[in-house]
């Protein structure tokens, strides 16, 4: 998590901060944790033996539009992070609020479509492609809440005085924005690989 | 050492300040304790799994063996494997890694001291998660590949331990990986470039790296098996459309790296040794830790020779068979440097110097049958026989094993203070070296044969009766070294030699500090000039003349100043929370119901300790 470990007489060799260090290497594992999801679900969204196939079940629009707001939840991290580099707690805290809100919105848009798909009869037991369906955006879904936890926790951390100095509670807000922008991204990717790109 | 005395309440309770006892260690964070715990948890388990071998070597010994039911046999050997990959030669490297690291690169300790923590109980917990299973229905008997859809239909929950075992493991090995890497790319001491890097870190590095990047693969196809045991998933489910070969693809796209993050710290390992015990620099340094890197690349191109005998089609069999034949190269530079090294030294025949040469040399064996698989139909014919299970102890038992081992003998002054008998160890290396060429130096025959692995019994008349004979009298000889080894631990507990800073003669940093090394490990943080620094200071080369000589650091120095990181409950909070969750989903598998409180009430104590390590800082002032 975002505490700064080692004792502050260590100057670090490449100058980069240990935790950043830390979180692009974790990024980088995740890389693989969601390009095998993906790659699984390439394999299978063409082998539908029962139940709906991804076209038929796929609400475009209303996926457009909970995408487009996770999208804008990295437009209010980084107005977050710039208001805490100002040393604005007041504005760190709404803007980082809007953020946790954006991502609240989006998951609450993911159980809605999740419950739709069910009725409709797919289900994680229902064929190859629900099974890989589910689970791909279920642990998306799963990343994201993670990280509206630990928005919640910089806030908390904000009004107890725990980001301060400012260049504490830069590094630390960055580090958290570098998750959020990072399931963001993957958000970008699961959006145009599994429902835009076209099955046959 | 500020918090003697004082007890800060910044945190959600009381900071632990016990330094020994039982409190002590379960709230350590100190990277030379977490190592200890790491080798003795690794230790436990080596003996455990080598039990194991032995029942497995009892029941084949003759023909038409009764000591274990087939049933039995598949827990026993796959558990073997299991232990032996994830809790033996994985967390021994690790706990070398965890001791020498920050010694060889002129550190205080790790970057994250708290993470470190954090990962060796989730690895312990683990591990006693998996082993469980032996008394809630049944351990895992799928083998340690666990192919799909055989571990996703068998009826016993040991499959779901499985699943849910390895993952846990795999939390720590990544939470060690992150750790590792961002501690030798951002704490070397000053001056230590990575090309001064002592080999084993720079293997370490790779290693790490390799980690990094199988563990999340790995994750996936162990949920996707948890999902389709526990939830009725399909994700191979033939009738659904699954497709058994993903399994494949997903587990030796994680399992060809995993060989090399087995065997890459015992090759650092060697190649310190080797050098300090022919008292000459290594050669070719650049050669050996650019190969190192060229093989933590290649090894993400090979994986498919584990699936020759699948039907992938000539063009993915030939296109694998030429890389995993070119892997073989940067092995094959290694091996030159290390017999460059030797040539022309002034050679001492130590413990760790016996185990080294036992690695170089049962690890060409293994490396060279290892070629023989490239060839795709040499491979069709050895594909489940016992030729496979030759080769693969060759380099994992050969080549790890022995690496490790030579790494314990080397830096055990360093762990402890005092030496391990020279005699006794010696003794240790033959009746290791001997026992263990008896026992799979056999298995290369048998397996041509036509002997096949996993299979409980064998038939009389097969003309299998007398390797399998020799064998089992090898393994028996390897129990013997292991107890050898236990004894010459004792020995040195009670009455060892006394170390002193330097026994070897060593030419990295840790042999410049005491031994034990203090809790500070460096009064000063050193300065380092050059690639085996502390030889150059000690014979004054490239040192400016009129420079004062240099004093061997360590002992009653004057360090009020350094702040080391506090203890930490967290950690251990953290990593309980995990094993909590994952009984959960077992509940969840066997319909007893309850399941979901489980897992609800192991992320909530996970995800609570998480916050309270959040807002405690590192180091109490």
């Amino acid at each position: 998590m975002g505490t700064h470990e080692v004792a502050a007489d260590h100057h670090t060799s490449t100058g980069l901060d240990n935790t950043k260090l830390a979180m692009w290497g974790f990024l980088g594992s995740e890389c693989l944790f969601f390009g095998s999801l993906i790659s699984t679900y390439l394999l299978y969204r063409n082998r539908v033996l029962s139940g709906p196939t991804p076209h038929e079940i796929y609400d475009i629009p209303y996926t457009s539009v909970s995408s487009f707001v996770l999208l804008m939840s990295s437009l209010t991290m980084v107005l977050a992070l710039a208001a805490i580099q100002r040393g604005d707690h007041r504005g760190l805290r709404v803007w980082l609020l809007a953020t946790a809100f954006l991502g609240m919105t989006f998951i609450g848009g993911q159980i809605y479509e999740f419950t739709t798909f069910v009725e409709e009869g797919l289900k994680l037991q229902t064929s190859t492609f629900g099974s890989s369906f589910f689970v791909l955006t279920g642990f998306h879904g799963a990343h994201v809440t993670v990280g509206i936890l630990m928005l919640l926790m910089l806030v908390g951390m904000s009004l107890a005085g725990r980001l301060d100095p400012v260049s504490e509670g830069s590094r630390k807000v960055e580090l958290i924005g570098l998750y959020w922008h990072f399931v963001d991204i993957v958000w970008i990717v699961i959006f145009m690989i599994v429902y835009l790109v076209p099955t046959n | 050492m500020a918090m003697a005395g004082t007890v800060a309440r910044r945190g959600l309770f009381a900071r632990p300040t016990a330094k020994t006892g039982v409190w002590g260690w379960m709230t350590t964070v100190d990277h030379k304790k977490i190592g200890i715990l790491y080798g003795v948890t690794a230790f436990v388990f080596f003996l455990i799994g080598g039990l194991e071998a032995i029942f497995i070597r009892l029941q084949l010994a003759g023909p038409n063996g009764k000591i274990l039911d087939a049933e039995l046999y598949n827990q026993f050997f796959t558990m073997h494997g299991l232990t032996m990959i994830f809790l033996v030669v994985m967390p021994m490297g690790v706990a070398l890694m965890n001791f020498m690291i920050p010694l060889m690169i002129g550190a205080r300790d790790v970057a994250f001291p708290r993470l470190n923590a954090f990962s060796y109980w989730v690895f312990l917990l683990g591990g006693l998660f998996l082993y469980s299973s032996f008394f809630l229905g049944g351990a895992p008997d799928g083998g340690w590949f666990g192919y799909a859809p055989l571990s996703t239909t068998l009826e016993t929950q040991g499959m779901t331990f499985y699943s849910l075992g390895l993952q846990i493991l795999g939390i720590a090995s990544l939470a060690g990986a992150v750790n590792f890497i961002v501690t030798i790319v951002n704490m070397r001491a000053p001056g230590m470039t990575m090309m001064r890097l002592p080999v084993f870190i720079w293997m370490s590095l790779v290693t790490s790296f390799l980690l990094l990047f199988a563990m999340p693969v790995i994750a996936v196809a162990l949920f996707q098996l948890m999902f389709d045991r526990v939830f009725d998933a399909n994700f191979f489910r033939l009738s659904a459309g699954g497709d058994p070969i993903l399994w494949q693809h997903l587990f030796w796209l994680f399992g060809h790296p995993e060989v090399y993050i087995m065997i890459l710290p015992a090759m650092g390992i060697v190649s310190d040794v080797l050098p300090t015990f022919a008292r000459k620099p290594l050669f070719g340094y650049a050669a050996l830790v650019f190969a190192g890197i060229a093989i933590g690349v290649m090894g993400w191109g090979v994986w498919a020779h584990h699936m020759f005998a699948v039907g992938l089609g000539p063009v993915a069999n030939s296109a694998f068979a030429l890389s995993t034949m070119f892997i073989a190269v940067p092995t094959g530079v290694k091996i030159f440097n290390w017999l460059g090294t030797l040539w022309g030294g002034d050679i001492r025949f130590k413990p760790p110097l016996l185990f080294a040469l036992g690695f170089v040399s049962m690890f060409i064996i293994g490396g060279l049958s290892g070629v023989t698989h490239a060839i795709v139909p040499s491979d069709a014919q050895q594909t489940d026989t016992y030729y496979i299970v030759a080769h693969f102890h060759y380099v994992l038992f050969g080549g790890a094993i022995f690496g490790l081992f030579a790494g314990l003998y080397y830096w055990w002054p360093k762990f402890f203070g005092r030496m391990l008998g020279d005699g006794i160890g010696k003794l240790h290396f033959w009746l290791m070296f001997i026992g263990f060429n008896l026992t799979f130096g056999p298995m290369h025959i048998l397996g041509l044969q036509g002997q096949p692995r996993r299979t409980y019994t064998y038939p009389e008349g097969m003309g299998w009766d007398v390797w399998n004979f020799v064998e089992t009298i090898g393994a028996f000889v390897i129990g013997l070294s292991a107890l050898t080894f236990l004894v010459n631990v004792v020995a040195s507990r009670r009455r060892g030699q006394e170390a002193g800073a330097d026994p070897w003669d060593g030419r990295t940093l840790e042999w410049s500090i005491s031994s034990p090394p203090p809790e500070h490990n460096f009064d000063e943080i050193p300065v380092v000039r050059d690639r085996d620094d502390f030889w150059h200071r000690k014979y004054r080369e490239n040192v400016p003349a009129g420079e004062p000589a240099p004093v061997i650091a360590g002992g009653a120095g004057d360090h009020g100043h350094i702040h080391l990181p506090s203890p930490s409950y967290f950690p251990l909070l953290a990593a309980i929370g995990i094993p909590i969750a994952a009984y959960g989903v077992v509940l969840i598998g066997r319909e007893v119901g309850g399941g979901p409180i489980v897992i609800a009430a192991g992320l909530l104590l996970t995800l609570l300790s998480v916050f309270g390590w959040a807002i405690e800082p590192g180091t109490e002032e």
